[in-house]
């Protein structure tokens, strides 16, 4: 083995320890780059991330519309059975007989967060809620109706001739 | 009584005294022999608790997160918590396992770093015992603590366990060699063995700094050396929680496990003792021979405070290197000693003695 290359290592090595040294030392003598939060003394002021996936919600515009149509491909895809969807019959205004949610239920404490019903959704319906604190005292609780009463489907934009 | 922070000399001879005057030799010497034995274990149980305490918030910071923040303000009962907790764990009795010597390791792990403290001098005067080959005493009572790891292994009939304590023997067996010969240098240097000759011998200046380059490698190399005897990481192979669970102490629970967790953060303090101690002084206050004004306003500072100052800064550079390398493997771990640090060991050795026989060191 060559002499110079056996101490080139030991100082290679140390250069490179070093250089691991400096970024844990910085931190030590730097306390205020904790990046950790107290947790329930910030809950007025904690604001999830936008990715976060706290619990499968339907969107609601302000006229209490979604835009479900009840297809139920949430419920094929989900692997779990997290998904029911109650459908309902009505007669719309041309007096044709169509189909539109009644319920569409969320199991919350079977759901495994896997995104398949709201990458699946064809009308991007569904979408992930913020809401994180889902302890409750009784299992029932975590059954959910995602959409709300007295909801309808949102009309469709017409579609404009001159659009393209 | 005459009590003096910068000499306790005096204030053990009162106790000594007063002690002989009014009852027979033999009964004051025992009772000489408890009050140490209190004293010392009450020190332990302090500084065990304040080390994990102290762990656990400077690895929280390195890693940019609170750590413990509940119990009490910034967290500071959370190890008293934990010892409560541990106190009323169930002592789990192990299936097939030798039972005499699994009930044995813990103590034997926790009896090896008392033995090191007694040699440990704290301040001028306050050493329980200041044998003539006080550091070579100290390195061997310290690697006794192996065989308590040994028999934890071997005595708890689990693979975990063994493959942790045998890694564990072939480290420390390893490792002694560099602490040993990193002190050795050391040894050379102040021309004798007697802890309280070394600190004599640092008056006019620690050896780091009179010894320049060949100390300062023999610093790095004790504490580089020193760590993988303590089994502290990046050398924790012992327990290597990601591949055995928890190595030797896989099978303990409560208060057997709180020994081994004990002796674990005592041996720290040990090593970090002795660092301080060789290295950079011990009790000693910071002088520079010639310099008397400066040296006056440094003995201001008591003793105690030295030894104590000195040690924490030891203990910070351990926490420093376990919190920022990664475990190295056993083959790593082996390659490091013998391949690097035990022939740069013997080279720093034979740099010592020739600069000593030269007298290039800083008088």
């Amino acid at each position: 083995m060559n002499i110079f290359k056996y101490f080139g290592e030991i100082f290679g090595a140390i250069k490179s320890l070093w250089a691991g040294m400096r970024v844990t030392g910085y931190y030590f003598i730097h306390p205020g780059q904790i990046v950790t939060q107290k947790y329930p003394e910030n809950r007025k002021t904690l604001k999830m991330t936008e990715r976060f996936k706290g619990e499968v919600i339907m969107m609601h515009d302000e006229n209490n519309q979604h835009a479900c149509t009840g297809c139920g491909i949430c419920e094929l895809n989900c692997p779990n059975g997290s998904i029911e969807i109650i459908t309902d019959k009505i007669t719309n205004e041309a007096g044709k007989s169509i189909k539109i949610i009644d319920k569409h239920i969320y199991h919350l404490s079977m759901c495994t967060f896997c995104e398949l019903c709201i990458k699946t959704c064809p009308s991007d319906a569904i979408g992930w809620g913020q809401e994180y604190e889902h302890a409750v005292f009784d299992r029932h609780k975590l059954t959910k109706v995602l959409n709300h009463p007295g909801s309808s489907l949102r009309k469709k934009p017409s579609k404009e001739p001159n659009q393209e | 009584m005459d009590f003096n922070i910068y000499d306790f000399t005096s204030f053990t001879k009162w106790v000594d005294n007063a002690l002989n005057s009014s009852m027979s030799p033999l009964l004051a010497i025992i009772i000489e022999l408890i009050i140490i034995g209190l004293v010392f274990l009450l020190f332990y149980a302090i500084v065990g608790l304040l080390l994990v305490y102290a762990e656990r918030k400077v690895c929280a910071v390195i890693q940019n997160r609170y750590g413990p923040n509940r119990v009490g303000p910034f967290g500071i009962f959370q190890t008293i918590a934990d010892l409560i907790k541990l106190l009323m764990k169930e002592l789990i009795n192990i299936k097939h396992a030798d039972n005499f010597l699994f009930n044995l390791a813990p103590f034997i792990v926790i009896i090896a770093s008392f033995m090191a403290i007694a040699a440990l001098p704290f301040a001028k005067g306050l050493q329980a015992i200041d044998f003539n080959i006080g550091i070579f005493y100290l390195f061997a009572v310290s690697s006794l603590g192996v065989i308590g790891i040994l028999l934890a292994g071997w005595s708890s009939n689990s693979k975990y366990s063994l493959i942790g304590a045998i890694r564990s023997g072939a480290q420390v067996i390893s490792y002694e060699l560099s602490v040993g010969l990193s002190l050795l240098a050391i040894v050379v240097f102040a021309g004798t063995m007697q802890l309280s000759g070394i600190i004599e011998s640092q008056a006019d200046g620690w050896w780091i700094i009179k010894g320049h380059f060949p100390a300062l490698v023999a610093f790095v190399i004790f504490l580089i050396a020193s760590t993988a005897e303590t089994n502290r990481g990046p050398f924790d192979l012992a327990e290597a929680e990601s591949e055995l669970t928890a190595g030797f102490h896989t099978e303990y629970s409560g208060i057997k496990f709180a020994f081994f967790f004990l002796a674990e953060y005592m041996n720290m303090f040990i090593v970090a003792s002795i660092a301080a101690t060789m290295f950079l002084g011990g009790w000693m206050p910071f002088h520079i021979a010639g310099w008397d004004g400066m040296n006056a306003i440094m003995d201001y500072v008591p003793p105690i405070v030295w030894f104590f100052g000195k040690t924490i800064f030891v203990i910070l550079m351990m926490m420093w290197f376990k919190w920022t390398f990664p475990r190295l493997r056993i083959d790593q771990l082996l390659n490091l000693e013998w391949k690097y640090l035990l022939p740069l060991n013997l080279m720093n050795i034979v740099l010592v003695a020739f600069i000593v026989l030269m007298g290039w060191y800083i008088k």
